[in-house]
């Protein structure tokens, strides 16, 4: 499956990822991040459910910390 | 015509969101910055050069050589000195603009005094380096009634929310929990251009609440990558939390009382001081092994960590628990704690 993921084609290997999915894996595990799909904001209790479809432009905002 | 001092808000003043009106009303303000170092030289530089009646600065911390690439009030001979920094900012934003009443203050801020620092205050510009001051500032603004602006940079990236109490999502509507990351400047290294588009962002809206104009405001979160060349702002009013616990329906500020801060105590006769965070952590040492590997010696088993970095040898615990030996300074600790684990 493809979607847009900050802006890049990016390829999801898994068909029917959760964006909680999406957040467990790779660099974005851990991190403090704001989530939107096709221009909606997904509120946390929505990641198990909110389910990505071909296609979806996905944004994960991260929370810096540095001043 | 020969310009003279009174022409010195001219520009801003033709500026028609400005206009004389909001300058004089920006003339009346008061505007505290907490953290001077990147984000807080140039939050402090445009705000005195645009004439705000008060800008207070503080900091806990001394200039040193690696913050000349970007803190830009700061010069070699503040490095050489090791001025606190809150001292040579004032000094320099005086020298810019003289009718500004500058103060720096030398000081940690911590849940027990801040209200002292920000009692009287039009707004607060966040420039600190760490979550725990943010979700600190957060409380004492939804309960005081001060709008405050988060303000974050790292790499080639920032980000910026400003938070005005009754209106939209807090902060902690959108952060639930705080735990160690590990990325900051300290780790991620910084390029001066992402501290200046995250000032930018924070002094534009800083210059609209202060001169009366809130209409004006931009009502969503920018994050922004001056390298991968990426920009978003997202509308996060949906996010307010009817039970968020600062800013909801039943609203404790749970950031003030300390319980739920790292808590540091020095253990007595070891030079060491110890850091619980809030809530035991269950971490993974190999990876926090790669990450901090840069900054020192790294050794690891499965049930410390220690790294040792110039005079300081500091234990990470799985459960997050931190030992930095080396000193029995409570600040010093805290410090070196937010530099590695933010
Ligand atoms: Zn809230």
């Amino acid at each position: 499956m493809r979607i847009l993921l900050n802006g890049r084609d990016t390829v999801l290997e898994a068909e029917g990822m959760t964006v909680a999915d999406l957040l467990s894996s790779g660099p974005w595990r851990g991190k403090r991040i704001l989530v939107e799909v096709n221009g909606e904001v997904v509120g946390k209790s929505d990641y198990a459910h909110t389910r990505l479809a071909e296609g979806d432009r996905v944004e994960l905002v991260h929370f810096v910390g540095g001043g | 015509m020969i310009e003279g001092p009174k022409d010195r808000y001219s520009r801003q003043e033709r500026f028609y969101g400005i206009g004389q009106e909001g300058q004089q009303k920006l003339a009346r303000s008061k505007v505290l910055i907490l953290g001077v170092g990147a984000l807080g030289s140039a939050l402090a530089e445009t705000m005195v050069r645009a004439g705000a009646g008060q800008v207070t600065v503080i900091d806990r911390d001394v200039v040193e050589w690696s913050n000349l690439q970007r803190q830009n009030l700061f010069s070699e001979q503040d490095a050489e000195q090791r001025l606190p920094k809150a001292v040579a900012a004032a000094r320099r934003l005086q020298s810019v603009n003289s009718s500004v009443k500058v103060e720096g203050i030398v000081a940690d801020v911590t849940v027990d005094d801040i209200e002292e620092y920000t009692r009287g205050s039009d707004l607060i510009l966040d420039a600190t380096d760490n979550f725990e001051a943010r979700m600190i500032l957060n409380d004492i603004s939804a309960r005081d009634g001060i709008p405050w602006i988060y303000g974050g940079c790292t790499g080639s990236s920032g980000i910026s929310l400003t938070v005005v109490p009754g209106e939209g999502a807090c902060l902690h509507c959108l952060l639930d929990e705080l735990h160690p990351e590990g990325e900051t400047c300290d780790t991620a290294g910084i390029i001066q251009p992402a501290v200046q588009m995250t000032a930018a962002y924070q002094t534009a809206e800083a210059l609209k609440w202060l001169s009366g104009r809130q209409h004006a405001l931009r009502g969503t979160l920018v994050s922004f990558d001056l390298w991968e060349n990426r920009h978003v702002a997202v509308d996060t009013s949906k996010l307010k939390r009817a039970d968020c616990p600062t800013c909801g329906k039943e609203r404790t500020f749970p950031f003030l009382s300390a319980s739920s801060h790292p808590r540091t105590a020095v253990l007595c006769g070891r030079d060491t001081v110890q850091i619980r965070p809030p809530k035991a952590q269950k971490l993974d040492l190999a990876e926090w092994g790669r990450r901090l590997a840069a900054y020192g010696q790294v050794d690891f088993n499965s049930y410390t960590l220690s790294l040792r970095t110039g005079d300081y040898r500091i234990a990470l615990f799985p459960d997050g628990r931190v030992l930095v030996h080396g000193t029995n300074d409570t600040g010093t600790a805290r410090a070196l704690y937010h530099r590695y684990f933010g």
